[in-house]
């Protein structure tokens, strides 16, 4: 048997008369990444929020590496970490700041020591020491998801990590989320995008109005739809292939 | 439960020094806290003060401790801009899906509010130092003083914390403070009240700025106190519990 990270039943979830959550189930499985996916106003940071303890579902339960999301809030918070839709990290600060302060509040040893390997992980040492109001958006993300890899947290919950980057900070978003599920962290993660999900997700999810309506492995998706018609396409580059090509082509030279 | 309880005061030095950063990183609160109070210092001794019938000789002593209450009502206003971006740019939200106690967020940008608001009255008391002011007073009444400046920058934080909590827009955040600062001229803060017309004469008098100033200027200058102590205590006490309530009130709806 494998072991759930994340178990979510019958949730439940109205803000004043309008009910955004409908009943949503799903499991998410030791080590994988999940990822939920949905159009905008779906309801899906609604259950990051309620998944992550910043919000109290109105019915139904939820458990977090093994503990109730109500009753033991505290061990949940022990066990996750929250990347949010927008990045959640200090302008002010430098990048080596804002993963010092983060160590410090998770109590470790050698905060500064931490701060340095991330920053070389995510290949920022030399914005380190810069404001993160001078960085780019994609550095910006780094900075964000390194933060929540502080502490070694079991699950590490990403919320729409790659919207409103460029197609070059996407990718590397894509590698770090890999790496982690490489390493055993379950990864649950929401987009809009299609193509992110396909890319990294073990399990996809669709949640849509207020409830999942499919759930299983890309495969399993691709069943629940008429088999695919053999057809012969030219192929057509897409703009991005395109983007990446010639960014790369710059690059080398 | 425990393990956040326990760290309660670290977490909460963490969150000091991280306000602290963003405080002498921003030249405009270094000006607005610290600079405009001594150049309104110098206006009033050195343009106004000529002009000015107070009956002393000394006017930075009688002036002084108006400065200091508007330099700290302009110094909480930073306190509810501070407390409205942490909310916004989801900072908070991350500090609360974190294993500390959920609170440490909150007090951390009080006391940042006290000690920030300590150091700027430090620096405006050695400005007015060098300006000629002179205080017959030992270590017992200055210790008052503190006192009082202490729970006169408590109780406006509080108020600002129901600001920076509960406003929709940036402006809205720092706006409730500039009624604040316009209170020390209603007062007895730049001439006695005496001077004014009955019905100005009356609100001053019975607003929480002049018996704070009046209690401060007399132990300042070694006189008794009389009753404006326990006025202005209780004026300092009771913003402090109402404001308090409410700002709860108000953080309660974010966690």
């Amino acid at each position: 048997m494998t072991e759930t990270a994340i178990q979510v039943k019958g949730l439940q979830k109205s803000f004043k008369k309008l009910s955004v959550l409908k009943g949503v189930d799903f499991e998410v499985e030791k080590g994988s990444i999940f990822a939920l996916l949905g159009s905008n106003g779906a309801g899906k940071t609604t259950i990051v929020k309620i998944l992550t303890t910043l919000l109290i579902q109105d019915s139904g339960t939820a458990a977090v590496n093994g503990f109730d999301i109500v009753s033991k809030p505290d061990n949940v918070r022990q066990s996750i970490s929250l990347t949010g839709q927008f990045a959640a990290v200090d302008e002010i600060l430098t990048g080596r700041e804002n993963l010092v302060m983060i160590a410090k509040l998770r109590h470790l040893n050698d905060p500064r020591q931490i701060a340095e390997d991330l920053l070389k992980r995510f290949g920022l040492t030399d914005a380190a020491d810069r404001r993160v109001s001078t960085y780019s958006g994609g550095m910006r993300r780094r900075l964000d998801i390194s933060m929540s890899l502080i502490g070694k947290p079991q699950v590490i919950f990403l919320d729409e990590p790659t919207t409103g980057l460029d197609p070059e900070a996407r990718i590397e978003v894509w590698k770090v989320v890999k790496e982690l599920a490489n390493s055993g962290t379950t990864v649950f993660l929401t987009t809009q995008y299609l193509d992110e999900a396909e890319q990294l997700a073990d399990r996809i999810a669709i949640l849509h109005e207020g409830k999942i309506i499919a759930n299983g492995t890309l495969a399993e998706l691709k069943k629940l739809f008429p088999p695919a018609k053999l057809e012969y396409v030219e192929k057509q580059l897409t703009l991005e292939e395109i983007f990446l090509a010639i960014i790369s082509k710059k690059e080398e030279r | 439960m425990e393990t956040s309880k326990k760290h309660f005061f670290g977490d909460m030095s963490v969150m000091l020094g991280r306000s602290m950063r963003h405080i002498f990183r921003s030249m405009d609160t270094i000006i607005t806290v610290c600079i405009t109070p001594i150049a309104m210092m110098l206006l009033f001794v050195y343009v106004f003060g000529g002009a000015l019938q107070v009956g002393t000789d000394n006017y930075v002593n009688y002036l002084l401790p108006g400065i200091l209450l508007m330099a700290i009502a302009s110094g909480i206003a930073y306190t509810a801009y501070r407390l409205f971006m942490d909310m916004q740019r989801g900072i908070f939200e991350r500090f609360h899906s974190m294993p500390i106690a959920r609170s440490a967020a909150l007090w951390g940008h009080v006391l940042t509010s006290l000690v920030s608001n300590a150091i700027s009255v430090v620096v405006i008391i050695l400005a007015a130092l060098i300006m000629g002011f002179r205080s017959s007073a030992g270590i017992l009444p200055w210790l008052a003083v503190a006192g009082i400046l202490a729970l006169f920058t408590l109780a406006l934080t509080w108020v600002a914390a129901i600001a920076g909590l509960s406003a929709k827009t940036v402006d809205g955040a720092s706006a409730f403070s500039y009624p604040i600062m316009f209170l020390p001229f209603i007062s007895s803060a730049f001439v006695p009240t005496e001077s004014m017309p009955s019905a100005v004469r009356a609100f001053a008098e019975n607003q929480p700025v002049t018996s704070i100033v009046n209690a401060i200027r007399a132990l300042l200058s070694g006189q008794s106190v009389g009753n404006d102590i326990w006025v202005a205590l209780a004026w300092c006490i009771g913003i402090t519990i109402v404001a308090y309530i409410f700002a709860i009130r108000a953080y309660k709806k974010h966690v």
